[in-house]
């Protein structure tokens, strides 16, 4: 953290004190850039946007009377003649969580401020998560097709259409932004937007937590929606 | 880490002001501007829902005698009142108004960290606040679901406005909270890192503490909000079905199956308690600020009281079910709530024992801002302990939806937070403007303020135990209750009026301030803190001038012995002045 500017020269304090201390000297809580520390707390209130979602999500499913649909039949794709369950999902959190690695490789060469690398890396998480994208719409047309809408559904609980596309759309409309945050920013560093500020590329990083955190919460939606 | 605070590099920015009367007061960016485009915009949407609640008072207190007023309309003013107090009202007052003007001239920044996202915030405010007004105008009338908007009435017919109307409200409230955040996140980022050197949290003043933990509860407690809003938005477009029970309504099966109503009240609750809060811990700090410099002493307990403020805000998010006492949720819920509830009350009573304390043997000047600090303590304390009625089970079910409630809850966070909101004007009028207000006139608009709303709210505790409902448009004939509780509601109504009325002194006071008020001096209330010490007066864009202030002790350096004057500017060097407080400098 940043050196104290005190007047007394007070001593460090010790045990609980200390810590309080620490937390709450002058200037500044964290030594980090403004915009990482708002992208913290930005992100923390998102995180309580998506508990909701998912507990109200698991409300619904318990309080519903009709059977809950099957996720891993409900879910399952038949290719070359067998029916494998959640196997597009299963490449849709493959495609995220690779997604992350690229991600985390371009904070890594922002660091080392090598602008082309930057950039492609940037380009290539973009891709990925376009690709997660495109994959979400081929889920949501297939069961479209088979007759699942938000009030109803042949399988079973009307509550299920209903959670399914309140939550993968409200976590798709988070990629999608993200898509475009991380091709803004993308392009700012290769047209060197950033040496002309003092050629700091923190905000690969800040712009990587985003994309981070919304990898960690296709995790959670993943768990409880199709694994439960 | 290395990364080198604001405070340090502060010589390495430019600092250009806007020239153009656009940029300076429209589009701008300077947080003293868009706090009172907020203020003001605030006000004027209180000023609505204050002609609201004048029109539910003619029928309760005069039941029939305006024909204008059909059940109908009484619900839709109930709704839009409640609603446009605690949202449009109240927190963007305390948040987008005195956060956006008190944190960087507390905390001695230039601005928030990021301008131009505190200028939207602004701009989408104002469209949340559009739209909310927008919904009185649209065919069917705006929503008059109560403002806890519960389901399934609230988009079930029977209820005005549950077409256009509610749909309008929840856009309105999800608007609104993305302007919130836009703002919240700079008001926090603002505190914790943009500060001046030597200005540790522990020597902020106690504003700036309340608007910090109160913006951290927004940004924390909105999202249950906003969920909720969202899902019950696809049941009333897309007829799923989150919230709606198989029911049949009026005769006819709308076809939802399912739903769970109580999870409807567990997200609204799980927002609304804290939101109380978050109008609540803004009004604490300010008042501990107004009475510690009218008294001329030190805030007693400082650190007491941030802890108290921190421990509020946690707890907060713990209580929320003790609105639902009478849902029909699971007992051993209703036990556990009501235990977390009266220990909120422990760190709530603390602090009103530091006012007090603060109060005792201070040299208490009698100001406006002060009168207002007093009233508040009373009216705080009394709603506080009606409070402790309705924490607990057994009495909260009688007393539930009675006029106890409305009197409990209007006496502490209506009431309360408004007298501060009047105080911290005409205590911070000078600074924002440059000119002094009418002190006798203050004075009126105080005690009229003060004994009309306590004419108001006090009665009700009796109708509430009486078993007058709340939310009804008429009585009727009811046996139990006495007629002369009929009187009761009329001579309450009269007072409401009163007070309405009296609200015009405070109107006409600022208005002949800013005309010919007398011109102000820098630091009119021998203030400490640092907006009070800033080379112009009223302050100007980037606050400061060329250098940022440096902070060497505690904000509640008042009288100390010892010193020539009786209070001593956050910003006097350490060996200019003796330190009023034990240990300042290592923490
Ligand atoms: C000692 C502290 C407090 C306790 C124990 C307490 C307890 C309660 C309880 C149990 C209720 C539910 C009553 C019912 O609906 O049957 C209630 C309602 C309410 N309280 Fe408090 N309260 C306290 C402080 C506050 C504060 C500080 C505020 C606001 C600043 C506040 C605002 C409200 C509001 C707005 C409602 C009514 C909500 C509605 O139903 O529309 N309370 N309180
Ligand atoms: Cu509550």
């Amino acid at each position: 953290m940043s050196e104290a500017v005190l007047d007394s020269g007070a001593t460090e304090a010790q045990g609980t004190q200390g810590l309080v201390d620490d937390w709450s000297r002058d200037k500044q809580v964290f030594g980090v850039p403004w915009g990482k520390a708002m992208m913290w707390i930005f992100l923390l209130s998102d995180t309580f946007i998506f508990s909701c979602f998912l507990v109200g999500y698991m409300m619904v499913r318990i309080s519903t009377t009709d059977p809950w649909p099957v996720p891993s039949e409900v879910f399952a794709l038949t290719l070359f003649g067998t029916s494998i369950p959640l196997v597009l999902i299963a490449i849709m959190t493959f495609i995220l969580i690779t997604s992350s690695g690229t991600m985390a490789l371009a904070v890594n060469m922002g660091y080392r401020k090598d602008r082309k690398k930057t950039f492609w890396l940037m380009v290539a998480t973009a891709a990925l998560g376009a690709s997660f994208v495109g994959m979400q719409a081929f889920e949501w047309t297939k069961l479209i097709s088979e007759g699942v809408r938000p009030w109803g559904n042949p399988f079973g609980a009307a509550q299920f259409g209903s959670s399914f596309f309140m939550i993968t759309g409200f976590h798709g409309l988070h990629v999608s932004a993200g898509v475009i945050y991380l091709l803004v920013i993308a392009f700012r560093v290769k047209n060197g937007f950033y040496e002309k500020h003092g050629g700091n590329y923190e905000i690969v990083e800040i712009t990587g937590l985003y994309w981070h955190f919304v990898d960690l919460v296709w995790v959670f939606i993943f768990a409880f929606f199709y694994l439960w | 880490m290395s990364y080198v605070a604001y405070a340090d590099r502060d010589h390495e920015q430019e600092h250009h002001d806007p020239d153009t009367f656009i940029t300076k007061y429209i589009w701008s960016q300077d947080h003293k501007v868009i706090a009172i485009q907020y203020g003001l915009t605030a006000i004027f949407v209180g000023l609505i829902a204050l002609g609201l609640s004048a029109m539910m008072r003619l029928q309760l207190g005069f039941p029939d005698d305006f024909a204008f007023i059909n059940p109908e309309n009484y619900y839709q003013f109930i709704t839009m009142h409640g609603m446009i107090m605690v949202i449009y009202l109240l927190t963007a007052l305390f948040l987008g108004g005195f956060g956006n003007y008190l944190i960087p001239l507390m905390c001695g920044s230039r601005d928030m960290v990021f301008p131009f996202m505190n200028m939207l915030s602004y701009w989408v405010y104002l469209l949340s606040v559009i739209i909310l007004i927008a919904s009185f105008f649209v065919p069917g009338g705006s929503t008059g679901a109560g403002w806890t908007l519960y389901p399934p009435q609230a988009i079930s017919p029977g209820t005005p406005g549950i077409d256009l109307g509610i749909l309008m409200m929840l856009a309105s409230l999800a608007v609104f909270i993305v302007a919130f955040t836009m703002g919240g996140l700079n008001y926090v980022t603002t505190v914790l890192q943009a500060r001046c050197k030597g200005m540790t949290l522990m020597r902020l003043p106690l504003s700036v503490w309340g608007i910090f933990i109160a913006t951290i509860l927004g940004l924390l407690a909105f999202p249950a909000l906003l969920v909720s809003a969202i899902m019950m938005l696809f049941d009333k477009t897309l007829h799923t079905s989150f919230f709606m029970p198989a029911i049949s309504s009026m005769g006819i099966d709308p076809g939802y199956t399912g739903g769970s109503p109580i999870l409807f009240q567990h997200l609204f609750w799980f927002f609304g308690h804290p939101e109380v809060y978050i109008v609540a811990l803004p009004a604490f700090g300010i008042v501990s600020d107004l009475i510690s410099t009218h008294a001329r002493k030190n805030i007693f307990g400082y650190r007491m009281m941030v802890w108290a403020i921190i421990m509020i805000g946690g707890l907060s998010f713990i209580v929320w079910a003790h609105h639902m006492y009478v849902s029909g949720m699971n007992p051993y819920f209703g036990f556990f709530f009501a235990t977390t509830t009266l220990i909120i009350a422990v760190p709530t009573a603390i602090k009103v024992y530091n006012w007090v304390l603060t109060l005792w043997e201070g040299n208490i000047h009698l100001r406006v801002p002060m009168l207002f600090s007093i009233g508040f303590i009373f009216t705080f304390i009394h709603g506080g302990l009606t409070g402790l009625f309705l924490g607990n089970v057994t009495i909260d079910l009688p007393l539930s939806d009675t006029y106890f409630v409305v009197a409990h809850f209007h006496m502490v966070m209506g009431v309360s937070p408004v007298l501060v909101v009047f105080g911290a004007i005409y205590h911070w009028w000078p600074k924002i403007t440059g000119r002094m207000y009418n002190e006798t006139l203050g004075k009126w608009h105080f005690w009229m303020t003060f004994l009309g709303t306590y004419a108001i709210y006090l009665p009700m505790h009796y109708l509430g135990f009486a078993g007058v409902p709340r939310r009804y448009f008429a009585m009727g004939n009811t046996d139990f209750l006495p007629d002369s509780a009929q009187d009761l509601n009329a001579a309450i109504t009269m007072s409401a009026l009163f007070v309405a009325a009296t609200q015009i002194l405070f109107f006409v006071n600022m208005i002949w301030s800013l005309k010919k008020g007398p011109k102000s001096d820098p630091n009119p209330w021998d203030a400490t803190t640092l907006e009070w010490q800033t080379p112009d007066h009223p302050p100007k864009h980037g606050n400061w001038g060329h250098h940022l202030p440096e902070v060497h002790r505690w904000a509640y350096d008042y009288s100390v012995p010892g010193y020539k004057d009786d209070f001593i500017p956050q910003n006097v060097p350490a060996d200019a002045a003796p330190a009023g407080r034990e240990h300042d400098g290592d923490q």
